[in-house]
């Protein structure tokens, strides 16, 4: 049963991982870390239950915010740069 | 009372990676940016909250419990957030939704 999960869950983040390579836009690509980064969560959790060490859960939870930091880091990233295009802009007109 | 509990898990556990497996045909397959967010994050709260769930189902009460509802919590807190700001991103940089089949554009 948790071994069924396991493989469920890796073949989405098998399908996740081929749109991230192509990806045709940088959102694209963001959008399907953020995907297998999730599924990458539920995997460890699955996965320590399959082995019978729940202590996989902690790096699970660890896993969780770090992915979400990546994220949101990224798209700052996008922000600032995008309002920097505009102010360049702004500046010449 | 066992066995019932197990066919729930079970049942619980199937149908999130039937959704799971849905998102990742979705983001897959589907056109353009929009709608592949759209079939991750309808797809993303719903998987981990039924994968979760029969995990702890199985896993009775204790600590694992507690720490199984804490990783849903955070991922019900930030995988929402992330998909806005992705979209709202997405948008301000120029990427428009498709309105219509692709083909007849």
């Amino acid at each position: 049963m948790y071994a069924a999960t396991c493989i469920a869950i890796l073949i989405v983040m098998g399908l996740a991982l081929i749109r991230a390579i192509i990806g045709p836009t940088a959102f694209d690509r963001l959008l399907a870390v953020n995907m297998f980064g999730t599924k990458t969560v539920l995997f460890i959790a699955a996965f320590g239950f399959l082995t019978d060490r729940p202590d996989f859960l902690d790096i699970a939870l660890v896993y969780a915010l770090v992915n979400f930091l990546g994220t949101i880091a990224v798209l700052r990233f996008f922000e600032r740069k995008q309002r920097d295009a505009q102010q360049t802009t702004e500046e010449q007109s | 009372m066992t066995l019932a509990i197990d066919i729930f898990s079970i049942t619980c556990l199937a149908l999130g990676c039937f959704l799971g497996l849905t998102g990742g045909i979705g983001i897959y397959r589907l056109p353009d940016f929009f709608t592949r967010l759209h079939a991750s994050s309808v797809t993303d709260s719903a998987c981990a909250f039924l994968v979760l769930f029969g995990l702890a189902l199985q896993s009775g009460w204790s600590l694992v419990t507690v720490k199984l509802g804490l990783i849903f919590f955070f991922l019900v807190l930030s995988s929402p957030t992330a998909s806005h700001a992705l979209a709202k991103t997405a948008l301000n940089n120029g990427q428009h939704p498709l309105l219509g089949r692709e083909d007849k554009r």
